[in-house]
């Protein structure tokens, strides 16, 4: 993860919550990913506007006592290797 | 803080069905329509089809996918039959969108130019499945049993075109199986995301056709070389659907009855999966008369299968029967008359001989076309 990326969701996926099971959702042609609270906070964030930095930032103020740049650099990382955010 | 993503596919405990509960389903099949333009020898659409004057209306689609939202359905397969022929399909298609449902159109290509799929993708359509018979035109052309191979090629132009996800579908037997890795190569250069390579299922019309269309076991040992070397070397997600006659093991049909989907046919009629119209003493509520949630909840169709309490040995103790629960209802019935048995696919099943007497029958028989009378 670099600090000048704009992470934004891959265009033929949707992120919607559900509130039937009151979980935040990824949602692509065959398959559903159930994401938990945090997941979703994180790619709210990923509109293409924001640089990861700026997305650090914005969390850290609800999540003072934790690494918040390593935990969501990982799992950005991890996310755009599944394709999900480019 | 920590982040973590689950992939879908929460096994329905036992435990629940017994308490009377039962989880939200995540996938609507809709069969908008039978009718269709093309004549596939495999088709597994009943051999007797819901005449288009029998068909739900507009109205009622709409509701339908409204409760469908309110139920917890994320995504739509809107199919058929060729579901384009539903001239009402974007005032569908919009009406899941409301509904905040995730829609795939599953379509043969045929009808499907840049203005219809421009007035689909406005109403909110978010991918295309689109079928494909073999990777030439005269191949694919012959199995279709009609010329189509070129409205399909314009199709995935288009799909690509608008920036929709593509995905390709593709049957297989023993007519086109010796082509596949010419047909992942034509998947490639339509620029498919994901190949679907469904060995075939012999369900409804295709069930008369199984001589005429089960592989033999060399045409599956080299297509499953050739899936495995393009995976090596390609980004494409190749689906391989088991071809179950072949593997001793059952198919968890449908991820389990009254699980994960619903089908909702041309008629109205509710099913737990799209080829149970076989089972006669299934009685499958209509839409017409129920609430989704009722039907998915409360109906006895619904119920018949779910969980694992209607099991019998060898199913019944078997530490796999929540893993492919007890295989498919429809292949037991097909094949021993009593859907409540084992499916034959299952090594483990009485009836397995079944199975293997079929997979080791010379096949002699020409397919015959999907065409009314045939």
């Amino acid at each position: 993860m670099t600090a000048e990326w704009r992470p934004a969701l891959a265009s033929s996926i949707r992120l919607r919550h559900d509130r039937v099971r009151d979980k935040d959702l990824l949602v692509m042609p065959e398959r559903v990913v159930v994401l938990n609270p945090e997941a979703g906070r994180i790619l709210r964030l990923c509109d293409g506007s924001r640089t990861t930095t700026q997305i650090v930032d914005e969390l850290a103020e609800d999540f003072p006592d934790a690494s918040v740049a390593d935990d969501v650099g990982e799992f950005l990382d991890r996310v755009r290797g599944e394709g999900w955010v480019r | 803080m920590s982040v973590e993503e689950t992939a879908v596919g929460p096994e329905r405990s036992s435990e629940a069905v017994a308490a009377g509960t039962v989880d939200p389903p995540w996938a609507l099949l809709a069969e908008v329509t039978h009718a269709c333009p093309l004549h596939c020898p495999y088709c597994s659409n009943p051999v007797e089809l819901v005449r288009r004057s029998t068909e739900l209306d507009t109205a009622t689609w709409v509701r339908l996918m409204e409760e469908a939202g309110d139920l917890g359905i994320v995504h739509a397969h809107i199919s058929g039959g060729e579901p384009l022929l539903r001239p009402d399909l974007t005032e569908i298609v919009a009406a899941a969108e409301r509904a905040g449902i995730y829609t795939q159109l599953v379509t043969s290509g045929v009808g499907l130019d840049a203005a219809r799929l421009g007035e689909l993708t406005d109403a909110g359509l978010h991918s295309v499945q689109l079928s494909v018979q073999d990777a030439t035109a005269a191949a694919s052309d012959r199995i279709a049993g009609r010329r189509s191979f070129a409205d399909k090629e314009r199709a995935a132009a288009v799909v690509r075109a608008a920036g929709l996800p593509l995905g390709l579908n593709v049957v297989l037997h023993r007519h086109n199986l010796a082509g596949l890795d010419a047909i992942i190569r034509l998947g490639a250069e339509w620029g498919a995301e994901r190949i679907e390579l469904a060995n075939t299922q012999f369900y409804g019309w295709a069930l008369r056709n199984r001589t005429a269309l089960l592989p033999g076991r060399e045409l599956l040992t080299a297509a499953e070389e050739t899936v495995r070397r393009w995976r090596e070397r390609s980004s494409i997600e190749l689906i391989w659907v088991v071809p179950d006659y072949y593997e001793g093991i059952a198919k968890p049909c449908m991820g389990g009855w009254g699980n994960r989907s619903i089908t909702i046919a041309p008629d109205g009629r509710v099913l737990p999966c799209p080829v149970a119209y076989a089972l006669p003493d299934l009685s499958p509520p209509n839409a017409r008369d129920h609430s989704l949630a009722w039907i998915w909840e409360h109906s006895p169709a619904f119920n018949a299968y779910r969980g694992t309490a209607w099991m019998r040995e060898p199913c019944r103790t078997c530490p796999q029967r929540e893993v492919d629960f007890g295989g498919c209802r429809c292949q037991a019935f097909a094949l021993t008359g009593d859907a409540a048995r084992t499916d034959p696919a299952c090594h483990l099943s009485p009836d397995h001989r079944l199975i293997q007497a079929l997979t080791e029958a010379p096949a002699t028989a020409d397919f015959v076309y999907r065409r009314p009378g045939a």
